[in-house]
């Protein structure tokens, strides 16, 4: 069993401390919501996508430090990034904190995001971890919410 | 010397539980989470083993001395529970899976014949999901309106509501004894009484109740009580539903089945009188007569004992936990059970129980199923910690070093 301490790494706590792209864009093109009922986390994501690449996106939400940082460095991973980049990094990061993925090895277009590996051995936490990328998945998908039930 | 000042033998007791001899995270176990779920005594599981070892058969069936062994342990856990909680018939006993199936058992049956459209049901503000999502259902289906006994923000029921609140379309009032996230000890008899003034039935829930104070269901003259075995130092799927008798012979059967029934033909069938209507199938036999060693063991410790103890262990507890900066608990009431929620500022419930049980120590993080008490007092989730009468104040500190060590890692 991984110290639970060791996820909360100061990239980690850093991010939830200043979450980066944190708001709504107004004018956006695809918007989710996404819930974690078992948490009572909440996540909402606003998305511009143009020419097949996501230009903009924020979230807004509030949630435990997993979730928000994860989110943080989401959004942060995808921008500028084809829709199809970002969908298979979405897979990728499931497959990992499932404990499915290797980290680095099987998991090579999401970078600095294999910090969020040691989840997989927290059952209880992958799904704060796993949120963002499910509300960004239901976005791209057009659909309005995402839960992790 | 009266037995109730004589503390309770702390080392001895320990030894009835294998958990607390556990290592999580390389850090000896600290169970501060007997409101999910109390552990059971040493007495307890052998005496279940033993029942499915040696006497295990169904109860209520044929001549054997084997079935007729299985009934009479069976029938003996109901005795037992009467007079753990004052009863004055065992016939007022009903056995249920939990506290949830037994406010279920009340809305589908009572509930079903007298809310009516138009009518309402009050409940407080501090109730489990178990005591308001049954309600929600039965209003939903009947056109009735639920409605709410306001907190104040120390987690104390005002009471002068009810004046206003209870009226002559109220048919039942659905109160927690005990709140499992806010520790009030909620004033039942008096509630109770002004109902009564009206004609109004009342049923309380009393889940957290009963592991930590004396209840006498007479004395507080509920009309139906609730409980659950495995808060009580006793099994899962085992639980507890007390009627007044006039309310349990009035009430319709439930579920239909084996066991209820005193004849079956394809015209007409006829059922038994209670508890027996209310008990279809093949009931939890081992959970039973568990819940009645638990309640034996209980008994030997002394009830007043305990409370004493842990309410010793709630105020140290309360007094450290209060000294930290950034820590609000929540549920500040002037009569409180061994129960603590708290926030801390900047950290998640989620991220600090995960930190705790690194540290080895047990807690409970979340809603409590409880989301109305969270949208009262505007937090998402609460870290809730709760001691039973083998907890020691060494683990009351390790607790509090814990929290400090996360507070520390998340400045």
């Amino acid at each position: 069993m991984t110290d639970p301490r060791e996820l909360y790494q100061q990239v980690i706590l850093e991010h939830n401390k200043k979450p980066r792209n944190f708001g709504t864009l107004e004018a956006c093109t695809h918007h989710a919501e996404g819930h974690n009922p078992l948490c009572g986390d909440e996540l909402s994501l606003t998305l511009v996508v143009e020419n097949g690449l996501v230009q903009d996106i924020k979230f807004q939400g509030s949630g435990c430090a997993i979730d928000v940082a994860s989110a943080s460095l989401m959004t942060g991973a995808v921008k500028g990034k084809p829709v199809a980049e970002a969908e298979a990094m979405a897979e990728q990061f499931r497959g990992m904190v499932r404990g499915e993925l290797v980290p680095g090895a099987q998991t090579p277009l999401l970078g600095k995001l294999t910090l969020f590996s040691g989840v997989k051995d927290l059952p209880s936490r992958v799904k704060c971890a796993v949120l963002p990328w499910a509300t960004l998945h239901a976005a791209l998908k057009g659909e309005a919410e995402a839960s992790t039930e | 010397m009266n037995t109730a000042l004589q503390p309770l033998d702390l080392t001895a007791i320990r030894k009835d539980f294998a958990l607390l001899s556990r290592v999580f995270h390389g850090k000896p176990v600290v169970y501060l989470d007997s409101a999910v779920s109390g552990q059971m005594p040493r007495p307890v599981i052998e005496r279940m083993a033993r029942y499915e070892r040696e006497e295990h058969t169904n109860v209520h069936r044929g001549v054997s001395t084997l079935s007729q062994e299985a009934t009479d342990f069976y029938e003996a856990a109901r005795e037992k529970v009467r007079k753990f909680i004052g009863a004055g018939s065992i016939k007022e006993i009903v056995w249920t899976r939990g506290t949830t199936e037994a406010i279920n058992l009340v809305a589908q049956t009572y509930g079903r014949v007298h809310v009516k459209v138009g009518d309402e049901i009050l409940l407080s503000a501090m109730e489990h999901h178990a005591n308001i999502v049954p309600w929600q259902m039965l209003a939903q289906e009947k056109g009735a309106t639920i409605r709410v006994i306001p907190m104040t923000d120390d987690g104390e029921l005002i009471l002068e509501s009810l004046d206003e609140l209870i009226t002559e379309r109220t048919k039942i009032v659905g109160v927690v004894h005990v709140s499992n996230v806010l520790g009030t000890v909620n004033p039942v008899k008096a509630i109770i009484a002004k109902a009564h003034a009206k004609g109004v039935p009342v049923l309380v829930d009393g889940a957290q109740a009963v592991p930590h104070l004396k209840v006498d269901v007479v004395d507080l003259d509920a009309d139906f009580y609730a409980f659950s075995g495995h808060k009580l130092s006793g099994p899962t799927g085992i639980g507890v539903l007390y009627g007044k008798l006039a309310h349990l012979e009035a009430m319709p059967p439930w579920h239909g089945g084996g066991n209820m029934i005193r004849s079956v033909s394809w015209e007409k069938t006829t059922y038994m009188a209670a508890p027996g209507k209310f008990e279809a199938g093949t009931p939890p036999i081992a959970a039973a007569i568990g819940l009645g060693a638990a309640i034996d063991y209980l008994s030997g410790l002394g009830l007043e004992r305990i409370a004493t103890y842990e309410h010793e262990l709630l105020q140290y507890a309360t007094e450290r936990l209060a000294g930290i900066p950034g820590l609000r608990i929540l549920g500040t009431a002037r009569d409180k059970a061994s129960v603590i929620s708290f926030v801390v500022e900047g950290i998640h419930p989620h991220d600090l129980g995960s930190l705790l049980d690194g540290e080895g120590v047990v807690v409970r993080a979340g809603h409590h199923c409880a989301q109305p008490v969270m949208t009262r007092f505007h937090v998402p989730a609460t870290t809730r910690a709760s001691f039973a009468y083998f907890n020691t104040r060494d683990e009351v500190d390790v607790l509090i070093s814990a929290v400090i060590k996360a507070i520390e890692l998340f400045k």
